[in-house]
């Protein structure tokens, strides 16, 4: 729609913006295996990860309203994360190297998201474990709604958080997804039974 | 209140109206800088705008104010080079395209940069007169001159 100068000039505006400091949530959208994901930072870091099936422009719209209206295209500002994501998804990453902003989520959800971020890759805990560590043992429920309202998939792994006994619970990204992560990360055989 | 939507949205939706008018009032090769100039202010003020039912309008606004300073900064000199052809293609909103901005774009440079100021960018004969350095009737004038020749060339 828009010309090759159009273009330019805009990307230019980009950079000029980033310069003199008023680029407050910088987004990009990614390839994944699953389909493609929108990452979004702050000066802090990495702020948001939108899964294949989260619809991008509400995700850019909740940018807007609770971190700063100041959402720009700005791939270059995602190049580390979209590097690490990439190796991640070739199996060649175990662990994020990432700033992150916590700032979409408070209190108890904050502290259970904090806790899953200390799960190593390849292991899993359950729901219970999480709520227990970010302490309140019996908001088993209010976990799992953590889980469910986390900002930052796959860099914060909610995947390796499971029901107690095994059952795979929910994600945001569907379960196909949950169960591929897991089988990425040698949890899960290849060919599961269910 | 609701919500500002994400400012990429508003850059998405109006850069190619806002390029496209200051092609018109200060030509190719000062309408980058107005562009770069108009979206930075825009950017810095965004988030305290309060309202948001036109954009468009708040950001035509502002870059009528670049072009003047634009203009200004070059001491005045009437450099206006419009090509408000372009005004047919910008951001999906039909402009008129009965050839009638093609034959703005052969007006002499002084009634083009008029006449397309005044019904491209909606400014007044002050603000004309401002972005082409020149006293408020001599706009007027060139104004006059420039919509007289159309009427004969498009009757």
């Amino acid at each position: 729609m828009k010309t090759a100068t159009a273009d330019g000039a805009m990307e230019r505006f980009t950079a000029r913006a980033s310069e003199e400091g008023l680029l407050d949530v910088a987004y990009t959208t990614a390839d994944s295996p699953f389909g493609p994901l929108l990452l979004a930072k702050t000066r802090r870091g990495l702020v948001r990860v939108g899964l294949p099936n989260q619809d991008q422009d509400k995700l850019l719209v909740d940018l807007s309203e609770r971190v700063s209206p100041r959402v720009l295209e700005a791939p270059g500002e995602l190049d580390e994360t979209r590097r690490e994501l990439d190796l991640y998804f070739e199996g060649k990453l175990d662990r994020f190297d990432l700033p992150l902003d916590w700032s979409l989520s408070s209190g108890f959800r904050q502290r259970v998201l904090r806790a899953i971020n200390r799960i190593p890759y390849g292991q899993t805990r359950s729901y219970t474990e999480m709520a227990r560590k970010a302490g309140n043992e019996r908001a088993v429920r209010a976990a799992g709604t953590a889980c469910g309202s986390n900002p930052i998939p796959l860099v914060v792994p909610c995947h390796r958080v499971l029901r107690t006994g095994g059952a795979l619970g929910g994600y945001g990204g569907g379960l196909p997804m949950k169960e591929s992560l897991l089988q990425l990360e040698g949890v899960l055989d290849e060919s599961p039974a269910s | 209140m609701t919500a500002l939507p994400p400012f990429q949205t508003v850059l998405d939706d109006h850069a190619s109206a806002v390029m496209a008018i200051l092609h018109g009032a200060v030509g190719r090769e000062g309408a980058e800088d107005c562009f770069q100039e108009t979206f930075l202010a825009a950017l810095r003020a965004y988030p305290k705008l309060e309202d948001d039912r036109n954009l468009r309008g708040w950001l035509l606004t502002i870059a009528h104010r670049k072009a003047i300073d634009h203009h200004r900064a070059r001491g005045r000199a009437p450099v206006p080079v419009a090509e408000p052809a372009q005004l047919a293609s910008v951001d999906g909103i039909p402009e008129p395209d009965d050839g009638v901005w093609a034959a703005v774009g052969a007006l002499p440079p002084k009634q083009r940069a008029a006449v397309s100021l005044r019904y491209g960018s909606d400014l007044p004969h002050s603000e004309i007169a401002a972005a082409l350095g020149c006293s408020p009737e001599a706009a007027r004038r060139s104004l006059h001159e420039g919509l007289k020749r159309l009427r004969k060339e498009l009757a």
